[in-house]
């Protein structure tokens, strides 16, 4: 019945979108958290820096984004070249080249609330946590990380909605190639190019439905907790 | 090392080899000999390549994998070195500059279709067959594709410009300037704009044109001519020599590509 919905391409396309954006919230999780806790917390000047260029990916055109990646990453950029010395394949066209683009792209949604989260945290907490002799680490995992979890949560779920749905930078930086790089807002794009409406119906609904639900889940998992949380 | 430790490495590498090309050949299906064909499409032309892609692959035995896009961004990702094997651009200046550029193989290049340009509404009796309702201004607005960027566009520039309409369109704003074709379609087929300028290949079925229309003399704009070209970094010149040459010369080819709305070089 799926295949009969869904073209083989569709599928494709979807397992890359849905490959593309669970390793670009992971990977975004573990480069955010200590930047993110970093801008919350330090009294550098170095601080409005930071919090500027976190922003950036937010200002330029998506297919420019795209473009200055593909210059970067192609195999006369820095980044290709790197990758020469190193006697690898340059990333772009690559499904690894539109992870390091994804994760670029949606940055400004994880460090946001991430570091939101931190400052609401306040110093207070941390520090009744030192008192009781607990080391940085670990005042960071038990008590930092919890308390932020709302932030997490809204990171997680900003940055993996906006990857299923980026375009600009994936068809730039990837080339649209099926099985490869073609992801499904791209098949979506090309089924309106080919005036094939009812293909880009089906996948845009799909999409709609699949992070309305997924956002659902979230939001009314997060929502039970903290009412648990507050009853306790 | 020991002498046992390497020889069991050694045999674990072949295992996993054995294991990897099983792997591979069932990946790849009974059919392991077809090669795959990485082809940049212009996007005019991306529906009429779906229908031709299944006969080709019956026909040959290899499989076309289809990039759609625009000519401009296409010849950026070539120069960065984009894995396609066939350029099928939507003008002819791009696949000559790439060839001259040393990224195109000399002499793989050609015109495997001509555009035709159509004044197009989709509802009866607002465009004339003579073209004179441009002149009328009874309209409120016109859709045209970006002379700058789309062949089409400028077409309908040159157009505009011969009868000497241009500067006033301009001035009175009535042109809605698309960003491809595909838009300045979308405007007109959306009641948004009340014609457009559009490909003959969007809005004819092979027979007949829905709505109502103009075809200006072929006169009044340059050929739309939209070049194909190997590519150097192909690894798989026969096959994609093989797909042109098909393109070309092969009467069912020809035939779809005709009832696309497109001509073809005699």
């Amino acid at each position: 019945m799926i295949e009969s919905f869904y073209s083989p391409d569709d599928l494709v396309a979807l397992w890359i979108s849905l490959k593309l954006a669970t390793l670009t919230v992971a990977l975004l999780l573990l480069l955010c958290t200590p930047l993110a806790w970093w801008l919350a917390t330090t009294r550098s000047r170095l601080r409005v820096v930071g919090e500027a260029m976190a922003a950036l990916p937010l200002v330029l055109p998506p297919t420019v984004l795209g473009f200055y990646l593909l210059l970067f990453l192609g195999p006369y950029g820095w980044g290709g070249r790197l990758m020469h010395h190193l006697g690898l394949q340059p990333l772009s066209f690559s499904f690894g080249g539109l992870v390091i683009g994804s994760m670029l792209y949606s940055m400004p949604f994880v460090i946001q609330p991430l570091q939101g989260a931190f400052q609401a945290v306040g110093a207070r907490a941390l520090e009744v946590a030192a008192t009781l002799r607990a080391p940085p680490w670990d005042r960071f995992f038990t008590v930092a990380v919890p308390l932020a979890r709302r932030g997490f949560i809204t990171g997680s779920v900003l940055a993996f909605a906006h990857t299923l749905g980026e375009f600009g930078v994936v068809l730039m930086l990837g080339g649209n190639i099926p099985g490869r790089t073609q992801t499904a807002s791209i098949v979506i794009f090309n089924h309106v190019e080919a005036l094939d409406y009812s293909g880009a119906q089906r996948l845009s609904i799909t999409l709609l439905v699949a992070c309305f639900i997924l956002l659902l889940i979230v939001y009314g998992a997060n929502r039970h907790r903290a009412e648990v949380a507050a009853v306790a | 090392m020991t002498e046992p430790a390497q020889r069991s490495m050694r045999l674990g590498a072949r295992r996993l080899a054995v294991l990897c090309l099983l792997a591979l050949s069932w990946l790849s299906g009974p059919a392991a000999r077809a090669e795959e064909l990485n082809v940049a499409v212009a996007a005019n032309f991306f529906g009429t390549l779906q229908k031709l892609a299944p006969k080709f692959e019956q026909a040959s035995g290899n499989k076309l994998l289809l990039s759609s896009g625009s000519s401009g961004q296409f010849y950026t990702q070539i120069r960065q070195g984009a894995p396609f094997d066939v350029l099928l651009s939507a003008d002819s200046d791009r696949p000559k500059q790439l060839e001259t550029e040393g990224l195109g193989i000399a002499g793989s290049r050609f015109t495997y279709a001509i555009g035709t340009l159509v004044l197009w509404s989709p509802k009866a009796d607002v465009v004339d067959r003579d073209g004179k309702v441009l002149r009328g201004g009874a309209y409120h607005m016109i859709g045209i594709a970006d002379p700058r960027n789309a062949p089409y566009g400028a077409a309908a520039q040159q157009v505009l410009t011969a009868l000497g309409l241009w500067e006033t369109l301009n001035q009175d704003k009535k042109l809605a300037v698309g960003e491809n074709i595909n838009q300045a379609w979308q405007f007109a087929a959306t009641g948004n704009v009340d014609m457009a300028f559009v490909a003959l290949s969007q809005v004819s079925d092979g027979n007949a044109i829905s709505g109502s229309s103009w075809l200006p003399p072929q006169a009044l704009y340059t050929p739309l001519q939209q070049d194909a070209v190997i590519l150097t970094r192909t690894g798989k010149r026969a096959v994609a020599e093989a797909f042109l040459k098909w393109l070309r010369d092969d009467p069912q080819a020809i035939a779809t590509i005709k009832a696309a709305g497109y001509h073809v070089a005699e």
